[in-house]
């Protein structure tokens, strides 16, 4: 009883519920904002349920095609090679049962041309993720800077960068998507093909959606910027830009990471929309969307075609905003 | 009062000043930095085998060989003032609000675009009233109710509701109650309602139910939140405390705080879709501004798809217009200077 650690101990028992079993945690300490969090979170059944989801789909997609792994090629079929042998040539549909469904064809066969679904999918899954976090990764930049510096700095500068907020909200943003994406040429910037296309659909969704992080953003450095830390750091002489970032912005690190959870999902549905209107990547190179809008044309013959990507979107997005969900009851300091 | 609504009126104004400069810039500046030339762009409209005199005819009564900035002007006085395409004997005359001519079929834009527009206006109308009244009272009930099965199962479906496609439960849609059960009609069988009434409310069942269920589940999820947030307020223990009814504290004080924001959303929500329902339009097939602008994309029809994203940017404004003054007239907290 005489050491610091013992008294660790002795509290560490007497309180089940701490989650300080860290060395060196002191038992007297509060418990930080990320620990209350995270033991809410753990509580969360969807929301754990969400994040495994979330896991297994980001490993999934690494590990789909070599240099990383070969989940694809486990299953022996590249996804862009037609297996015509195995499609009826008569109605365009699979010739075996349930669209082709089978162990080497786990989600079947797409009709037509017999590519196999599962390494569509699995394809289909790198872009998806890929586009859905860069550019919430590109909105996050802008709408964390912009709602910062209107919310800290006020007067005409908040005045600028809210009237710039409402222009973009005034956009009809997915409209000018595929009329921009659409109106691409093949090569230009130094890119061609689908990587050009999946750069400006990155810049246009990350470009168009930052107002939503920064209206959250702006809102808590308005009321962040009265608070006492904030005095006290301005009384010891600190400049504007160390108040920024060394004071106000770790306050604001748990909304944004809430509302960059949420944004990914709906950043997977625009790039999946996109696809579907045909105005995604390109093929050959599967998308989700792009797989539904061929199956518009077959889904009487082969309703496995149409209802494997859907799903896929479907449990994709659902798992990001179960996740995000969590995440914002959990690290929300009003919720009960 | 009036001072407020004269002021949101030039903002608006302004806005969709910024909004066409923007979307003009974005369709005409990016194509020439792209190393498009205005002979390329005339050979749009006259036709890939033209004779080099027919694209110079075509240049010059575009005025497509003037800077950018004058082109502009140009677009900009043509919706509001209208714009005299005529050139010697070729009459064409382009009335306000003028969009210029589609490359693909010479037609003026305008009267196209207001051709489109019942179609849109029905899908999105309909639509609306469904997801309102189910949404609203879904989120009420549910949060009256808080954590029993009947809220859970409620917020278990609006949370699946918002994480599909609105094309995949379209098509899944079709698939069972058109082409299985063969109750309703399939994808493009849109009738006008003046021309058959019985046939376009047939056609549009599924589109409204689809459209509707996305926004239900939305708004289902923001009325329970905005419900349970203001059943936590100081006044409703207050209205409580002083004895009224609990259905008295539901309707007269937790219902009035709870639906003015909803209500500013379902503003904008409407105006975002009369600019074209794009996906849902595309998916059942219906002739509306989101169809037209889909396939001016695949057409490569320029002065289509700038027509129609002015004329949904205009919808966004306007709907942002009369929700603000809604707002203020509704919301005595809100200030007017």
């Amino acid at each position: 009883m005489t050491t610091p650690l013992d008294v660790s101990g002795q509290a560490m028992e007497a309180q089940p519920e701490a989650v300080l079993q860290g060395t060196g945690g002191k038992a007297i300490e509060g418990r930080s904002l990320g620990q209350i969090a995270w033991t809410r979170l753990k509580r969360d059944k969807a929301a754990v349920a969400g994040a495994v989801v979330v896991v297994f789909l980001v490993l999934v997609a690494i590990f789909a095609e070599r240099p990383f792994g070969g989940l694809i090629a486990l299953f022996g079929d590249s996804p862009n090679i037609p297996n015509n042998d195995l499609i009826d040539p008569m109605t365009s549909a699979p010739t075996a049962p349930l669209g082709g469904i089978s162990l080497e064809h786990p989600f079947g066969l797409e009709p037509v041309n017999g590519r196999d679904i599962f390494a569509r999918i699995l394809s289909g899954a790198q872009i998806s993720l890929l586009v859905a976090f860069l550019a919430t990764l590109v909105s996050v930049v802008i709408g964390a800077l912009l709602g910062v510096l209107a919310g800290y700095f006020g007067g005409w500068i908040d005045t600028v960068i809210s009237r710039l907020m409402d222009v973009f909200l005034a956009f009809p943003l997915l409209l000018f998507a595929i009329a921009i994406v659409g109106a691409l040429p093949d090569q230009a910037l130094g890119m061609k093909g689908n990587a050009l296309r999946i750069a400006v659909i990155v810049f246009i969704i990350g470009f168009f959606s930052w107002p939503y992080i920064a209206r959250i953003v702006r809102g808590q450095t308005l009321s962040l910027r009265e608070r006492e830390f904030v005095d006290a750091a301005r009384s010891l002489g600190a400049t504007n830009r160390y108040i920024i970032f060394r004071e106000v912005f770790p306050n604001l690190v748990a909304p944004i990471l809430v509302y960059s959870t949420l944004l990914i999902p709906t950043n997977i549905m625009f790039e999946a929309s996109l696809s579907f209107l045909g105005v995604g990547v390109n093929e050959p190179q599967a998308s989700w969307g792009g797989m539904l809008t061929r199956a518009v044309d077959y889904y009487q013959i082969a309703p496995h075609f149409m209802i494997v990507p859907g799903l896929a979107i479907f449990i994709t997005v659902m798992a990001f905003n179960l996740l995000g969900d969590g995440l914002r009851d959990a690290l929300d300091p009003r919720a009960r | 009062m009036v001072a407020f609504i004269v002021r949101r009126v030039i903002a608006a104004v302004l806005m969709l000043a910024v909004v066409s400069a923007a979307t003009f810039a974005i369709f005409f500046l990016i194509p020439r930095a792209l190393g498009q030339t205005p002979e390329g762009m005339a050979s749009r409209y006259v036709g890939r085998d033209a004779t080099p005199e027919a694209i110079q005819g075509a240049v010059k009564r575009l005025h497509l060989d003037d800077p950018l900035i004058v082109q502009y002007g140009r677009f900009a006085k043509g919706i509001v003032a209208g714009e005299d395409y005529s050139l010697g004997p070729r009459k064409a005359e382009c009335p306000a609000p003028c969009f210029g001519y589609s490359f693909n079929n010479n037609q003026p834009v305008w009267p196209t675009l207001l051709d489109r527009l019942p179609a849109t206006m029905s899908l999105a109308a309909g639509a609306a009233i469904l997801w309102l009244i189910a949404g609203v009272s879904i989120g009420i009930v549910s949060a009256l109710r808080r954590g029993t099965a009947l809220d859970r199962a409620a917020m278990t479906v609006a949370l699946a509701g918002v994480s599909l496609p609105i094309y995949f439960t379209g098509l899944v849609s079709l698939s069972v109650f058109a082409y299985t059960l063969g109750i309703f009609p399939g994808g493009g069988t849109y009738t006008s309602i003046s021309e058959n009434p019985i046939a376009w409310f047939q056609a549009l069942v599924l589109p409204w139910i689809t459209l509707a269920f996305l926004y239900a589940a939305l708004y289902a999820r923001l009325t329970r939140a905005g419900m349970l947030e203001t059943m936590g307020e100081d006044y409703i223990r207050t209205a409580r405390a002083k004895g009224l009814k609990e259905s008295t504290v539901v309707t007269k004080h937790a219902l009035r705080a709870t639906l003015t924001p909803i209500l500013t959303i379902f503003g904008l929500d409407v105006g975002l879709l009369l600019g074209g329902a794009v996906l849902t339009e595309s998916t059942f097939s219906i002739p509306g501004v989101g169809k037209l602008v889909i396939d001016a994309i695949r057409g490569n029809d320029l002065p289509v798809v700038l027509g129609v994203t002015m004329f949904a940017a205009f919808f966004i404004v306007l709907a942002n217009l009369i929700v603000d003054i809604l707002y203020a007239v509704v919301d005595p907290r809100v200030r007017l200077s």
